[in-house]
């Protein structure tokens, strides 16, 4: 892939569902080797805008470019080779729970980079458990695992993959405090070590605005309000400014209550 | 009449969707990578385990059979066709159907669940996400295993059937043995052990699709695994007993007129 900038664009994208509509002419670029989080109501279309982006959806109009071409009207054949370049990590990880966590690792080995050497898919497989800390668990299935080893082993096979572009889906969703920080440090690794282009769609806004170097917020199917996290800070969009509130509130009591004890 | 007018257009669009879903299968099947482990964990799944079912079930049939059968011929003193008439029931008809009912109880309904379930999961959208299509990873291997397996298993019924005949009837109600052989290698002819295998692969074929069918366009959660479970066991049964008519007026013509 070309070093640019701009690493995918988004142009006039929109989406519905029979008569619902939820993208609305979306217009939004992701830098490369940056973090972009995407904010929004529960409902806003912030995973429908991912499943576009990874292929998972198609959309009824618009340009998705990838290091510059459209591939909305490319054959499926040229658009897979595209999207091999983008990694996604599930909310619910999607691990394939007929396979053990090494299987499900050296899916991407066998299937993406159709490496047949078993010796070196297991040692890539050891790489990516020990770059997730969760080494020793080759042989566990996915049913063996808690909700933060799961998303761990999710984020070694989104690796295995060698992906250029990383989207995470709520990727902190339903874990406790410790594990949220442990997962926000291993997407910022990602990005600082790997040097990969993350998109996160979260709900942790005190975590995206620590994590992120570009903040998005959809609401009513379009990209309302875009820019660093000190610009979003400082925009009036009533909506936007509830979010923070809410958030920022929530987080100082946390920190408050913790000064009493 | 508005409810039938629409019941009518979602069973058309349903048509039409396993129509599309079909001809996807068979291109799929012939693009890279072909991956014959799968095929052969299928078939080791399909096939092997469902050997001990399909023995027991084709021997209480053959047994089953000879006891009606000899108490019906034994009016005109024709006990020892009783072989005989089991053989070609089983070789034509029997073998293959109860075969295929017996593997979309087994089989058929498991597919639909463990594709269903991968569906609600997320797991084929995770299949995708890493440029591996769902139909060929999953549904081809499984079309495929059931159209070797269920004329292999149909092969066996149709021994095993005849075994279960011969215990009654020669064992149990005294029929002649010399004569119940004779009259069966006489009257049975390959043609009608070709035919059933021939019925049992376009059987393995369609309950392999319609099994993956159901299991691929799952939507909502755990209750809707379980009903379209349901549901692709009723359809593949219903299918196989209208293309089990159809074949056999064919190949009564073909191979017998």
């Amino acid at each position: 892939m070309q070093n640019t900038d701009t690493i995918i664009e988004i142009e006039e994208l929109s989406k519905s569902f029979g008569t619902f509509g939820v993208l609305d002419d979306i217009n939004i670029s992701f830098q490369s080797k940056q973090i972009t989080a995407i904010l929004g109501k529960s409902g806003s279309g912030k995973s429908v805008l991912m499943k576009n982006i990874i292929g998972i959806l198609e959309p009824d109009r618009g340009k998705i470019k990838i290091d510059g071409t459209n591939i909305v009207p490319l054959p499926e054949k040229q658009r897979r080779e595209y999207r091999r370049k983008i990694g996604y990590l599930f909310q619910d990880s999607a691990l394939f729970d007929s396979m053990t966590v090494e299987e499900n690792i050296a899916f991407p080995l066998v299937e993406v980079l159709h490496m047949r050497d078993q010796r070196a898919i297991r040692k890539v497989v050891q790489e990516k458990l020990d770059w997730v800390q969760l080494s020793g668990i080759e042989n566990k299935y996915p049913d063996e695992l808690s909700g933060g080893m799961r998303k761990r082993v999710a984020l070694a096979r989104s690796l295995a993959g060698e992906p250029e572009v990383l989207l995470f889906d709520e990727p902190t969703t339903g874990l406790d405090p410790v594990l949220e920080e442990s997962i926000n440090s291993l997407i910022q690794r990602v990005n600082h070590e790997l040097g990969m282009t993350c998109i996160i769609i979260t709900h942790d806004i005190v975590g995206s605005f620590q994590l992120a170097h570009k903040i998005a917020f959809l609401d009513e199917g379009k990209i309302q309000v875009e820019g660093t996290p000190e610009n979003v800070a400082d925009v009036a969009h009533p909506v936007l400014q509830k979010f923070l509130e809410n958030s920022f509130i929530a987080a100082h009591r946390t920190m408050d209550n913790m000064e009493l004890l | 009449m508005i409810r039938l007018y629409s019941k009518i257009m979602h069973g058309l669009e349903r048509l039409g969707l396993f129509w599309v879903f079909s001809v996807d299968v068979f291109k799929w099947t012939f693009r890279r990578p072909r991956r014959f482990q799968l095929l052969t964990a299928q078939i080791e799944h399909m096939g092997v385990a469902s050997v001990p079912i399909i023995v027991l079930s084709s021997f209480a049939i053959g047994m089953i059979m000879s006891l009606q059968l000899i108490n019906v011929l034994g009016l005109f003193r024709s006990e020892p066709l009783a072989g005989a008439a089991v053989g070609i029931t089983m070789a034509r008809e029997l073998a293959p159907v109860i075969t295929a009912l017996m593997l979309i109880a087994k089989n058929g309904s498991a597919i639909t669940a463990e594709i269903g379930s991968m569906r609600i999961s997320e797991q084929i959208d995770a299949m995708e996400t890493m440029s591996v299509h769902p139909i060929q990873y999953l549904v081809v291997p499984r079309v495929w295993a059931a159209v070797i397996v269920f004329p292999i298993l149909t092969a066996l019924a149709n021994v095993i059937g005849i075994a279960g005949s011969y215990a009654v009837s020669v064992w149990y109600k005294s029929v002649d043995r010399a004569s119940y052989l004779f009259e069966l290698y006489r009257m049975v002819n390959p043609k009608d052990v070709y035919s059933g295998i021939i019925k049992a692969a376009v059987l393995g074929l369609i309950v392999g699709l319609i099994s993956s069918f159901y299991g691929y366009y799952v939507k909502g959660g755990s209750k809707a695994v379980g009903d379209a479970a349901t549901s692709s066991v009723v359809a593949a049964s219903v299918s196989i007993l209208i293309a089990d008519f159809i074949m056999t007026d064919i190949l009564l013509k073909v191979m017998f007129g």
